[in-house]
């Protein structure tokens, strides 16, 4: 019977599709709790590093450092964007691109030039496409953040920035809320703002320093930012993960709905070519 | 007995938390011992072992560090070690490595393309599932 063939053909490529988006949705769940636990293994660190930067905005307020001189006039920012490397994973890309090409937009209207560090492949490829200028990138990164694969990208913006050819750095990612929700972030990276050192109580005192005050002071700006970007990226990374498993479970229950359709369809067509044969035997019987 | 707080984290872990009497660090400028109600002190440190003396505990324990930044205030010690191997050449290799990759990333397309082509097609995939669940809403 010919009638229902390429409805079955139609159903087979649905359900393989289904396989597909099934396994995919399992890998992203049991992904997820990995990368979960690697964004709060990463926090104790920043935590830490929070509290030493601010005793040592305490104890020393009037330390001069590049990496912390306030710039009166912006002229060049750098953004370093956040991106997974694959895509399937429902809006999270798409949401984070809106808001840091409405940052560079809002840049760009104030004629400010705009460097752009990617970090993940999507990332990279909107920007080439936009024509943006990329001074460093990183892709590849898998599924678990490694402070290695960053050093290379934050060394680059960070001596651009010492050296006066940025005279800011925002971060854009997705910030993980829960597993439905993740929410894209924009942040200022440098200067430091004040919110980044809260400074506890107020009587005098200070460090010693080894091996002197600017050489530490440099280290540490250079880990607090590091710190900062890995914490992004972990969290990045479990963002990532939940809202491909979200995308994968839309598509499974939709590929389900579909063949249950189709199946009715099938079942309607064979029904109809029965009976059809059989009222044709019947009036040629009649007709004898 | 005076006790004093110590904490070594790293960015991909806590590596060790709780007190001890004494403390010998491989700071950059030489080992030093740290008492408890030591001045505050703020010191990068090498790649080497912290030396732990724990009350109640027969010997020292030994924590291994890769380099980092020590802070110490006269109750509590905090390491912030590396995770990564460090240098200032090492540092100023990998900047030159992702210059590169950005430069190269136009060239470098084709050795992804495949794996983008079967992204693609599903990526098409789903979308036909998802304007077919549409449809379906719209007729019931």
């Amino acid at each position: 019977m010919a009638v229902g063939k390429e409805i079955l053909t139609k159903i087979r490529s649905v359900q393989n599709t289904q396989k597909i988006t099934r396994a995919m949705q399992m890998v992203a769940t049991s992904k997820m709790r990995k990368t979960q636990e690697r964004m709060r293994a990463a926090r104790p660190y920043a935590e830490k590093m929070r509290t030493v930067m601010a005793h040592l905005a305490q104890a020393n307020a009037d330390l001069e450092h590049p990496l912390l001189a306030r710039r009166d006039v912006i002229k060049r920012a750098g953004i370093i964007l956040l991106t997974s490397d694959k895509g399937l994973c429902g809006g999270l890309n798409v949401n984070t691109l809106k808001r840091f090409f409405a940052k560079v937009k809002e840049l760009q209207d104030a004629n400010v030039e705009v460097d752009v560090c990617c970090l993940g492949q999507k990332g990279l490829a909107a920007c080439q496409r936009a024509r943006l200028n990329v001074v460093a990138s990183a892709v590849h990164l898998g599924d678990t953040p490694r402070m290695e694969a960053l050093i290379g990208p934050l060394t680059v913006l960070m001596k651009q920035y010492a050296d006066g050819e940025l005279d800011a750095v925002y971060i854009v990612y997705s910030s993980f809320v829960n597993t439905m929700k993740q929410e894209p972030v924009l942040e200022q990276l440098l200067p430091l703002t004040p919110e980044h050192m809260v400074v506890e109580h107020s009587h005098s005192w200070d460090y010693v320093y080894e091996p002197g005050p600017l050489s530490v002071m440099e280290f540490l700006v250079k880990r607090y930012v590091e710190s900062v970007v890995y914490q992004a990226l972990a969290e990045n990374m479990a963002s990532e993960q939940a809202a491909r498993m979200v995308a994968m479970k839309a598509a499974t229950d939709n590929a389900g709905n579909a063949i249950k359709r189709l199946r009715l369809v099938y079942n309607k067509s064979r029904q109809a070519a029965i009976t059809t044969e059989l009222s044709e035997i019947v009036a040629g019987a009649a007709a004898v | 007995m005076a006790l004093m707080h110590v904490e070594v984290v790293s960015t991909e872990q806590q590596i060790y938390s709780g007190e001890a009497s004494f403390l010998v660090a491989p700071a950059e400028e030489g080992e030093i011992g740290v008492y408890p109600r030591h001045v505050p002190l703020l010191t990068r440190i090498k790649p080497g072992v912290l030396r732990l003396q724990v009350p109640g505990q027969q010997g020292e324990v030994l924590v291994a560090v890769s380099g980092g930044m020590m802070e110490v205030q006269p109750t509590h010690i905090t390491v912030l070690a590396d995770t990564a191997i460090r240098g200032e050449d090492l540092d100023e290799a990998r900047a030159n490595e992702a210059k590169r990759a950005a430069e190269n990333a136009l060239k470098h397309a084709s050795d992804d393309l495949s794996t983008a082509k079967a992204h693609a097609a599903l990526a098409v995939a789903i979308a036909e599932l998802k304007a077919l669940d549409y449809l379906r809403k719209r007729v019931d």
